[in-house]
């Protein structure tokens, strides 16, 4: 078996199997824990909208708190718009997940998905660095921050070096590209990456508990 | 008396009330090994872990924003104080004990356990430097509410036995006493009975049965006991059949603040029995912070079901009284801004009411940035009471200080005696011109009286 059909294979397999374990794992360890009733008589009664207002508010950063953390909200927001352009607006991409899903969306041209690729590289290697430097992130980073970056910067680099041909064959780029995305897959559900799905856990219990006290969100 | 009161007597002429001459640092209280200590410290700490903690330890990025939001971080510049950081050695304890993948960390020992010096260390984090004032939840792009957390984390401190001296002190005496500042309840009635003679106002005390029941913080009674007879004055004014209760006045909840979670209760309902046994249909809370969040939001999770009684703070009360009618001002054209006590406003969602009175009262408000966003004044979640911490404490009040004078206001009106003794604390250490006011003291100023 070839380094790619391996890739493809059973590698894309075995990782996307761990993936979607994991992630239920850990999502259904912490939501089946109980939840005690609260007696107290709420200033708002329904409180699902409160919820889903903080998934959706706390996007936006607050304008007391715009100027102090600007750096990293221009780095995140880079970050993120950029790895959401290259892994679903690139037309390969959207290729592969058709072929296994049967879903197809519009996409952008390569050569712009190219430099937003670039883009987001520069963007997570600027946030390394800041974590390794900034006197609070390196205070309480730990070996998962340093891994999830690896494995997220992983798939972006061996991509970049797949669409332009350099260092080796293609398919043995476009091999470990896979194979790096399947690093990523396997240690989602144990790491910080999680925070993709639980994002909309954590927002929306805080915004649900809050709005019943009519507290500030 | 007791051990405590003979090493600890309470200072109650200075501008905060705390004890005299702390002695012990590094607290430790009763005798255990420190294996014994931190195993109980973890065990507590991950002792009935909610889903909704679950979810909080299970989410943070580290992405350190919540420093930034953080006054003792902004002002100090040490990273040790970023909120999150508070809660390390715990976030640690919940991977290893109780997460989803404990098993995988305890196998492969990937979070190292705890040790008793750590937790002695993490004491000024979870004590000292956190007023558990909220500002970090709103910040945190993950929506974690770190204060609820370290709220946690002091049950846990409590049970290893390792709280500040002093704030452990007046909680032991809340406990034993009734009061943690001395304010018995026969020192109580006694004040009342001044009160009543000085402002020549009605005080009622210890009616058998009564519309509404009021509470009263220890701070007021010790320090602001002119607070007795303005309520008295705006409940006589609104015709309201009202008490105080001797077996059940004191609101502040050092159970609370020095994590007793069982002295909590105990605290909290002395004040539910109260209002059961005269029948109370409202119950309300004085101008303090914590006591609103442990009786309005917590009483009845402690009691074990619904109040039968509605729990207003005294600022909700007084919007109440004026939209109905029954209160009538005189205008008080005066610039104001308004401090929001913490666990009142941002935590406690009585953001509305203090600004309903202010509009009838006729000031020109002046806020302080987004209303229920404003800087913590330092002093709340204990910290007022813990002598070590003041040198920080007064760092913090500088950020206040500078957020009150940019409003350019002429007076501070809050709700909170325990703010208003941190400013007046803070007013003495900086000679600052701006005296806190209580806006009660301000209503019952300007009643119209037919």
């Amino acid at each position: 078996m070839d380094l790619i059909d391996f890739a493809r294979g059973p590698a894309l397999q075995w990782s996307l199997a761990l993936f979607i374990f994991g992630i239920a794992w850990r999502l259904i360890g912490v939501l089946l824990l109980h939840r005690k009733v609260d007696h107290s008589l709420p200033r708002h009664q329904d409180t699902t909208m409160g919820g889903v207002r903080l998934i959706f508010s706390r996007m936006w950063p607050k304008p007391e708190f715009r100027q102090s953390n600007a750096v990293h909200y221009a780095l995140s927001y880079t970050f993120h718009i950029g790895l959401f352009i290259v892994i679903f607006l690139f037309r390969p991409h959207m290729l592969f997940i058709r072929d296994l899903t049967g879903l197809s969306w519009p996409t952008l041209p390569s050569g712009f998905v190219y430099v937003i690729g670039a883009m987001t590289l520069a963007t997570l290697v600027a946030m390394l660095v800041r974590r390794m430097s900034h006197p609070v992130l390196k205070m309480i980073s730990n070996f998962d921050d340093y891994f999830s970056w690896a494995v997220t910067a992983l798939p972006v680099a061996t991509g970049l070096l797949a669409v332009s041909h350099l260092g080796a064959r293609y398919e043995t780029l476009l091999a470990l590209h896979i194979l790096s995305v399947c690093l990523l897959l396997v240690w989602f559900p144990f790491g910080k990456l999680m925070h993709a799905t639980l994002f909309v856990i954590s927002r929306g219990t805080t915004g649900a508990l809050f709005e019943r006290k009519g507290a500030s969100t | 008396m007791s051990e405590i009161v003979d090493n600890n007597p309470l200072d109650l002429t200075g501008t905060r009330i705390s004890v005299q001459k702390p002695e012990v640092r590094y607290d430790v209280q009763g005798e255990m090994p420190d294996e014994e200590r931190v195993r109980i410290a973890m065990r507590s700490f991950v002792k009935d872990f909610g889903a909704h903690s679950a979810i909080y330890m299970e989410s943070c990025i580290h992405c350190g924003m919540c420093a930034e939001a953080c006054h003792y971080y902004v002002q100090t510049g040490d990273p040790k104080y970023t909120p999150i950081w508070k809660l390390e050695l715990f976030k640690q304890a919940y991977k290893r004990e109780a997460g989803p993948f404990a098993f995988v960390y305890r196998l492969f020992d990937l979070k190292s356990a705890v040790t008793a010096q750590q937790l002695q260390q993490w004491q000024e984090l979870i004590y000292d430097s956190c007023t558990m004032c909220g500002r970090c939840t709103m910040i945190c792009p993950m929506g974690i509410d770190i204060a609820a957390l370290v709220s946690q984390a002091r049950h846990a401190m409590f049970e290893a036995g390792l709280v500040p001296h002093e704030l452990w002190a007046v909680a032991e005496r809340a406990e034993r006493e009734g009061s943690p500042l001395g304010a018995t309840a026969s020192t109580f009635a006694d004040r009342c009975e001044w009160m009543a003679d000085e402002h020549e106002v009605e005080v009622p005390v210890d009616k058998e049965r009564a519309d509404v029941l009021v509470t009263i913080s220890s701070i007021e009674i010790m320090k602001y006991p002119n607070t007795i007879a303005d309520f008295a004055k705006v409940l006589n004014h609104m015709g309201v059949d009202w008490t105080f209760r001797t077996d059940g006045y004191e609101a502040t909840n050092f159970g609370l603040l020095s994590g007793n979670a069982a002295w909590q209760k105990d605290m909290s309902m002395k004040m539910i029995k109260a209002a059961i046994a005269c029948g109370a249909k409202t119950l309300i809370l004085p101008e303090c912070g914590h006591a609103y969040g442990a009786l309005r939001w917590q009483g009845a999770n402690l009691y074990g079901k619904p109040l039968p009684f509605e729990v207003l703070h005294i600022s909700e009360y007084l919007a109440r009284g004026i939209k109905e009618g029954k209160i009538r001002l005189r205008q008080w054209p005066e610039s104001v801004t308004f401090h929001d006590p913490c666990q009142v406003s941002r935590r406690g969602g009585a953001t509305a009411a203090p600004r309903e009175v202010m509009r009838a009262l006729g000031v020109k408000l002046t806020e302080m940035g987004e209303p229920g966003l404003n800087w913590c004044c330092g002093g709340g979640g204990g910290v007022v009471t813990i002598h070590r911490a003041d040198e920080l404490r007064y760092k913090t009040f500088e950020l206040k200080m500078k957020q009150v004078e940019a409003t350019k206001a002429e007076h501070l009106v809050s709700s909170c005696s325990n703010c208003r003794q941190t400013f007046d604390d803070g007013q003495a250490h900086f000679q600052w011109d701006k005296t806190m006011e209580s806006l009660l003291e301000i209503v019952a100023a300007n009643l119209i009286n037919t």
